[in-house]
């Protein structure tokens, strides 16, 4: 029972993590219908700037408490994120609005690509350590463990989410996302300026990855210019298997694609009678993706998109 | 471009005369690169291997219009079985089951022989080019099948997800049975051979292969077979796309419904293209294997996948000399790049101001971003713009929007 609890704990700290990142996946395909896969690289973009902003800190202010330096690093990285990922919209995605469906994936590869390599240009190949900040004494809820800085996370990712659904449901802003996400064309008929939507939907996305991103160093106390990867993969399969384009899809589907990942690799070596190990935990993501789209092809919250006539 | 063609059906005499020029050129190419060093020659090998695999996405992305971001399993489904049914691993593989399961164990080596249980299972090239394109064939329907009813996007991912998993497989499958030897991946493959001549040269020749009196560099007799063989895939993919079939294809990419409304029969149709495309893939890989003489799980991880799909994409998709413009450019030149950009740094600075691997990640990341911004339907697309798969999504959706 101990170690189900602390699975779902965990679970549910790497699930919150998938959900701010999904959530950055899903509103872009909504408005553009593109998967951008550069958005795990934002991910480690935030990251690392966060730790840029740490060590200046350090250097010129020293003696700040744990929790304010990471709030800082946190605040300060958010509009550098946004920034970035408004300069990637502009560059590699504007211009191919109208162009052949594929090309924009490609250019998304590409500037996955030269990320990476900036950053491993700026912050080098080895894995940085991410400074301990919060206390490290573990707080125990139900005979599990909990650290400072998981539920800072936690808490960080709801009032995120909260924030959003709230953008998204009462503003103007969110009521301009929601028609272009419908239909571009009538949206821009009705004066939506199409544009000035779509980049305040790459803002948010990455807003919510840096916040995700300073949290993964934080808790994992290391990062790398590949770190993005897996994540951002994952944060893809849990959009689209909440049903990619629906908001409340990608946190239902972040979070439990993070719960079902840490249970079953707490559970897989008793469940195979210690055939398969823990080591098979990334291969969790995907079977349940393939299992749940081959019983609901366009996710949990999809819509059931009926076939073009 | 405009100086060759390869529209056989409009402009039959250039398009002989070019197709006729490059072979020639493809002929000379290893004796002329091999006096600079055999290293050039492997470089393309490898090359011709990677067009292979674009050739063979092709099928699937741009036939068929379904989107397959996991291609590369298949060519580790290719590489892996030639890794087991061709090296020793087959011993090591009894010799952990004997541990786990004596009885099954047992069983199997009393089936194979001592003989196998002592130096693995070596078949040769015949056997295992098709059991390579079958195994791969039956993989790609495996995943076809549960895929039929997604669309677009969420095929993406579902493909990928499950090139993810064969690929975790591949990286754990040692324990407690040792199939792939785990991340360190299995050695000693044997080197292929063509009519008892094999292409590592024998022992002791200093790795050149002798037909008859003449002798010649190991990577040289690698070339021609794997220039035979993607010739033999431009052939069959060039047929098949005018075929009864690879007009379902199309159809199916352009309107599904009324593919099926005119009777195509979209289920068979579809598992079939993923079918043929990953046997491509299969075949590919199990050369892979022979030539590198060792697989490992790195080969094939999703970077490559997606290289394959960018070699298709920015080569011109669904036309088969774009699609090998494409592999040629993104195979090739980033290993020319690792080649001549120190000596080329310490020529003109005196000192090697970038590292190659990053100058080399860097332009292949331009080139990716620049290419597709300025030709969004790749560097060489069909001229006939009925068959460009964008034509008609383009159109498709402007009529969506319209409507």
């Amino acid at each position: 029972m101990e170690t189900f609890i602390q699975q779902l704990l965990n679970g549910l700290v790497l699930g919150s993590m998938y959900a701010l990142v999904a959530l950055g996946y899903t509103m872009v395909y909504g408005v553009l219908n593109l998967i951008n896969f550069a958005h795990g690289d934002v991910l480690m973009i935030g990251a690392m700037l966060g730790l840029t902003i740490l060590q200046l800190l350090e250097a010129h202010v020293p003696g700040l408490p744990g929790y304010v330096q990471l709030a800082l690093a946190i605040l300060g990285a958010i509009p550098l994120t946004m920034l970035v990922s408004i300069l990637i919209e502009r560059v590699a995605y504007r211009r191919l609005r109208n162009a052949p469906r594929l090309a924009p994936l490609i250019t998304a590869i590409g500037v996955s690509i030269l990320l990476q390599t900036f950053a491993m240009m700026i912050w080098g190949r080895s894995p940085l350590p991410f400074p301990q900040l919060l206390s490290p004494e573990p707080i125990v809820v139900g005979g599990a463990m909990i650290s400072h800085t998981q539920v800072l996370l936690l808490v960080l990712a709801a009032v995120a989410m909260g924030a959003l659904v709230l953008l998204v449901e009462r503003t103007k802003m969110g009521r301009a996302m929601r028609a272009v996400a419908e239909n571009p064309r009538v949206a821009g008929l009705m004066g939506v300026d199409a544009n000035r939507v779509i980049v305040a939907t790459f803002a948010i996305g990455a807003a919510l990855a840096a916040v995700a991103g300073v949290m993964w160093g934080a808790n994992y106390a290391s990062i790398t210019f590949t770190m993005g990867v897996l994540p951002g993969l994952k944060a893809f399969c849990a959009a689209v298997l909440g049903g990619i384009g629906n908001i409340y899809g990608a946190m239902l589907g972040g979070l439990l694609l993070g719960i079902i990942e840490a249970l079953g690799a707490g559970y897989i070596g008793d469940l195979t009678g210690g055939f398969l190990g823990s080591h098979y935990q990334d291969i969790f993501a995907f079977v349940v993706l393939i299992l749940v789209l081959t019983l609901r092809p366009s996710g949990i919250m999809g819509e059931r998109v009926a076939d073009r006539a | 471009m405009a100086l060759l063609t390869f529209d056989t059906r409009h402009k039959p005499r250039q398009a002989y005369i070019s197709m006729a020029a490059v072979l020639i050129l493809m002929l000379v190419f290893p004796f002329v690169a091999s006096q600079y060093g055999n290293s050039w020659v492997r470089i393309i090998d490898i090359a011709l291997l990677y067009i292979m695999l674009a050739l063979g996405l092709n099928i699937v992305v741009g036939f068929a219009g379904l989107l397959d971001l996991g291609y590369i399993a298949f060519f580790a489904v290719g590489a892996y079985l030639v890794g087991l049914f061709s090296s020793p691993q087959f011993a090591a593989l009894l010799e952990s089951l004997i541990y786990y399961s004596p009885a099954v164990g047992e069983a199997l080596v009393a089936f194979f022989g001592p003989a196998i249980a002592q130096d693995g299972i070596h078949l040769s090239l015949w056997a295992i080019v098709p059991l390579a394109a079958l195994c791969a064939a039956l993989c790609g329907a495996l995943l076809g099948a549960p895929t039929l009813k997604l669309r677009g996007d969420y095929l993406a991912i579902v493909t990928l997800g499950f090139g993810e998993i064969i690929r975790i497989f591949m990286n754990n499958l040692n324990d407690p049975i040792n199939f792939t030897n785990g991340p360190q991946g299995i050695n000693m493959i044997d080197p292929i051979r063509v009519f008892g001549v094999s292409l590592a040269g024998e022992p002791g020749s200093g790795a050149s292969v002798m037909i008859g009196d003449y002798a010649m560099p190991s990577v040289n007799a690698y070339y021609f077979l794997f220039l035979a063989m993607v010739i033999a895939t431009i052939f069959i993919t060039g047929r098949l796309q005018h075929s009864r079939l690879g007009r379902a294809w199309v159809a199916i990419r352009e309107d599904e419904i009324a593919a099926k409304a005119m009777g195509i029969n979209t289920r068979n149709v579809k598992l079939l293209a993923f079918a043929m495309g990953a046997s491509f893939g299969g075949v590919a890989g199990a050369m892979f294997g022979a030539f590198q003489g060792f697989v490992s799980p790195e080969s094939f991880s999703l970077t490559e996948s997606i290289a394959v799909l960018a070699m298709v994409v920015l080569g011109g998709i669904g036309h088969i000399p774009g699609v090998v413009l494409g592999g040629v450019l993104l195979a090739a030149l980033p290993e020319v790049l690792r080649h001549v950009v120190d000596p080329a740094q310490q020529a003109l600075f005196g000192k090697v101001i970038v590292e190659a691997e990053v100058l080399r990640q860097l332009l292949y990341g331009l080139a990716l971003v620049g290419i597709m911004l300025v030709r969004p339907s790749g560097l060489w697309p069909s001229p006939n713009k009925e068959e460009r798969p964008n034509a008609a999504l383009a159109r498709e959706e402007e009529e969506a929007s319209t409507a």
